[in-house]
């Protein structure tokens, strides 16, 4: 296995960004003439033609090349942020493809929606939403298997032999009768001219040689010498390097600058003043950042200069008192909230989130006259083209942009304003600029997890049992921006998902959306995106019905989960092994959690011990997770362990708050997250069946945080409805 | 004016303003871009560097201020035995998620275990606490650092 396109060629990183979208194409038009084989498909159609002729006319959605020389070059159609996706792509095209993945070499793919469009999310260049192995389970595995099937054509036409007496293994075609072996590499010419198979069986799970096992990584060993390429890394030739000041108010301007002292540092090459933004080219970041902290900026703060948190989370609120757009209604819910013996009411508010993603933002633009080039780790490729092509006014193919390795994405590079920014910079700018964002202008020029207020209602009978369920909330709708067609009738999916369609019985339910959008401050898409807010209000809520039941919580979910097995079972799995029920010294308690999104199940119960400052220490998190067929285990305790301690930072610490209209958190000593002096020990569970893949990236995150709020409950009596967990609310008095 | 440092073993002169930290001298006018940026204030280790062999972050380590002492960063750390070790614990344990902070991880890792071959708990809490992970790859952080200690791999120390 090599990354060789991943790592800078000499000292230039430009180098190896180039070989991406670059050989591509001249691959294209070289592969058949030199022997290659090339072969694309398209998706949902599966229409595939042979690479004889013309293979320019591809429509590939993804890409395996088998090179005349043996090299085998998988593309990678999603983007590698952290979550394993490249190994595990890698591993459903090798399954079918008979190749060990020590023979693969992989490449990032261009910016191409037809191409590469994730058939998940809207057909668009999209990583996230945990949707990779999920839209892709099918399609590569179908690619892999008829290549295989046209190599082991090629083979045996060459020795004359039926196709049936052959087998693919290794990288080979053998026909073991003859004892002959023939590599892909000396196949691959023979090969593009078969005929592509119009159906090609997939192995069924009992065949699976590769997926459901631990495979290594295939991203990590340039990770751990420095030599991995991330798009902060980059360095095309005359690279100068810019940091920026953006309005620190949102809808703010530059109403004047002084910038003589920020001139006359060594190294200061330029100021760039926008609108709303004021940016120092330098020639390293260290005399950028001088000069930024020289300029003396005068701002007209705008329409948002008053804006406070507590001004947004009273807006919400008084907005739930209306009604919203239906999202699900069963049975009569206020008619039997009304007869109800005992009624449960509560308000909950969610905070804004920032991503704080270890590599700051950044962009390198260079913009010339008859083109732009862009360098960026972005989970949106093709729309990072589309926005420098606006931001250029070029048209699109003239831009070409780099993909590179992203220092972590959790929905803060589906966005593309530091594209857009980016460019802006580089048309005042004469060669390549490279702009770098400081962590407190990462923080307080975020796209924030939106702040949602909740307002349930739940009905119970004698026996304390669920009768009916009431949940409406008000916050914005990431997806009416991001992909308008999908909010529909004043809903999207999105915004609902975990609130709508729970594993949960109800007799009568009735969930509420207003679509309100506080002024003043922009939102985007979270790790764990709709779920990252509406499991938490389910299952905390769920938590207060079981409490005002005096009911054990998870029997009384239990009670509940009659129609959804998979669900039942990972609830009594994390249960079990969590040893729930047996005694905690004082101050300790568990919480439990449970949640069916992203197409997987999972259970998680967390335990907390609460100090009598009222600081909350997570010490053990067990977590049982039914993902349907698993591709890569490791992948996922590791996406386990990481989404449950990212969630923590949230349930703990994380809160974005305005004041003045100014976010207040600038750095990791006010925007805090998780270290591991504070990080529990994580315990997985897979269970192991060969249901359909689910996603496995979020649905952690989603799942601990009310694991935790339960927890804090059970060992405190406090309920929190406001996360993140204030210790004011929990010293023992 | 003028800086000569030491880097990995190799003399290098660079004119910057004294006060430039030297993690921009690194990674924008030597080109090592191994050592990362993640905060510019010492608190979340992605920047770290060895000097004499200790762990240092960079972001807030002027230039002016290092001197003719010996810088090791994450390009040259496999030169070492610790350094070596960790790297290869880290593969091994499967640590490596975004890896972003990896680099500084593995400074830290590798200077801790330097200075202590043996460390427990409360040693590996101490020393890694102030580099953050947002892939939260703290449990298996912590098992590769105890791997790395019953390691036997040779190579020269640092």
């Amino acid at each position: 296995m090599t990354l060789d396109h991943l790592r800078p060629v000499g000292t230039d990183g430009a180098d190896a960004g180039h070989t991406i979208g670059v050989s591509r194409r001249a691959f294209l038009k070289a592969g058949v003439a030199g022997g290659g084989f090339v072969l694309g498909f398209g998706l949902p159609t599966f229409a595939l033609r042979a690479a004889a002729g013309e293979p320019a006319s591809f429509e590939p959605n993804a890409f395996i090349r088998i090179g005349s020389d043996g090299s085998l070059t998988l593309t990678m159609p999603q983007v590698e942020m952290g979550q394993g996706t490249y190994t595990s792509i890698s591993m459903l095209i090798a399954e079918e493809l008979e190749v060990d993945l020590s023979q693969v070499r992989l490449e990032h793919a261009p910016p191409d929606a037809k191409r590469y469009g994730n058939p998940a999310l809207f057909g668009d260049q999209i990583t996230g939403g945990s949707t990779s192995i999920r839209a892709f389970w099918e399609p590569l595995r179908r690619a892999g298997a008829t290549t295989r099937v046209m190599l082991i054509g090629a083979a045996a036409k060459r020795w004359h032999v039926d196709p049936s007496e052959c087998h693919a293994e290794q990288g080979e075609v053998v026909h073991k009768a003859s004892r002959r072996r023939i590599k892909y590499g000396a196949l691959a010419a023979d090969a593009a001219l078969m005929p592509v198979p119009e159906k090609v069986t997939l192995k069924r799970p009992e065949e699976f040689k590769l997926i459901g096992t631990p495979a290594k990584r295939l991203d990590t060993p340039l990770k751990v010498n420095g030599r991995a390429v991330y798009g902060i890394d980059v360095r095309p030739t005359g690279l100068k390097i810019a940091t920026l000041a953006q309005s620190p108010t949102f809808g703010g301007r530059v109403k004047s600058v002084d910038d003589s002292a920020a001139r006359k540092v060594k190294g200061v090459r330029q100021i760039v003043r926008l609108d709303d933004a004021l940016a120092v080219v330098a020639d390293h970041m260290g005399a950028a950042m001088k000069g930024l902290a020289a300029l003396v900026i005068e701002w007209d703060n705008g329409p948002n200069a008053a804006l406070t948190t507590q001004e947004i989370g009273r807006q919400l609120e008084q907005a739930t008192l209306s009604p919203g757009a239906v999202a699900q209604n069963v049975g009569d819910v206020d008619k039997t909230i009304a007869e109800a013996v005992t009624k449960v009411d509560a308000v909950y508010h969610v905070p804004f989130l920032a991503h704080a993603c270890m590599e700051p933002m950044n962009c390198t633009v260079h913009v010339r006259k008859d083109g732009c080039e862009v360098w960026v780790g972005t989970q949106v490729l093709a729309r990072a083209q589309v926005a420098a092509a606006k931001a250029t006014g070029l048209p699109l193919d003239k831009v070409v942009v780099h993909n590179h390795l992203l220092g972590g994405g959790f929905g803060r590079r589906l966005e593309t304003d530091v594209v857009t920014r980016a460019v802006q910079i580089a048309m005042q700018v004469d060669g390549p600029v490279k702009v770098v964002w400081t962590r407190e202008e990462d923080i307080q020029h975020d796209m924030y997890r939106p702040y949602f207020v909740d307002r349930m209602s739940a009905g119970l009978d004698q026996d304390g049992m669920l009768v009916a369920w009431s949940h409406r909330f008000a916050g914005s709708s990431i997806l009416r921006r991001f992909f308008p067609p999908a909010f529909k009738n004043g809903l999207d999916p999105d915004t609902t998902d975990g609130a709508v369609n729970t594993a949960y019985a109800f007799p009568n339910a009735r969930v509420e959306y207003l679509n309100v959008e506080p002024p003043g401050i922009p939102t985007a898409f979270w790790r764990s995106v709709g779920p990252s807010h509406c499991v938490f209000i389910v299952e905390t809520f769920m938590d207060e019905l079981a409490a005002a039941a005096r009911k054990d919580p998870v029997q009384y979910r239990l009670a509940l989960l009659d129609k959804s097995p998979r669900a039942k079972a990972v609830l009594r799995l994390a249960a079990e092994k969590a040893g729930w029920g047996q005694p905690l010294p004082k101050r300790s308690g568990r919480g439990v959690s449970l949640q069916s999104v992203f197409g997987s199940y999972m259970a998680q119960v967390a335990e907390v011990e609460v100090s009598k400052d009222g600081d909350v220490h997570v010490r053990r998190v067990v977590c049982a997770v039914d993902c349907g067929t698993v591709v890569n285990p490791d992948t996922v305790q590791a996406q386990v362990q990481s989404a449950v301690i990212f969630g923590i930072a949230a349930a703990l610490f994380g809160q974005i708050t305005l004041k003045d209209g100014r976010v207040e958190q600038t750095n990791f000593d006010t925007y805090r997250v998780l270290r591991m002096s504070e990080a529990p020990a994580i315990e997985v569970h897979i269970v192991r069946n060969t249901e359909a893949p689910g996603g496995m990236g979020e649905p952690g995150t989603a799942a601990i945080v009310p694991a935790v709020m339960n927890a804090i409950f059970a060992a405190t009596g406090k309920r929190l409805r406001r996360p993140p967990a204030d210790p004011a609310d929990l010293t023992l008095a | 004016m003028a800086y000569t440092l030491n880097v990995n073993g190799i003399r290098h002169t660079v004119d910057v303003d004294g006060d430039t930290p030297l993690l921009w001298v690194l990674r924008d006018v030597l080109g090592m871009t191994g050592t990362k940026f993640g905060c510019g204030m010492a608190l979340c280790g992605a920047c770290t560097v060895h000097l004499n062999g200790a762990a240092i972050r960079s972001c807030v380590t002027s230039v002016e201020s290092v001197g003719g002492a010996r810088i090791t960063t994450i390009e040259a750390i496999g030169n070492t035995a610790a350094g070596r070790k960790t790297q290869k614990a880290w593969l091994d344990l499967e640590v490596v998620q975004c890896g972003y902070c990896q680099s500084g991880q593995i400074m830290s890792a590798s200077a801790l275990l330097s200075r202590n071959p043996h460390p427990d708990d409360a040693a590996i809490e101490a020393a890694m606490s102030g580099n953050i992970c947002r892939c939260g790859t703290y449990l298996r952080i912590r098992e590769a650092i105890k791997q790395a200690a019953k390691s036997t791999a040779s190579g020269k120390e640092d």
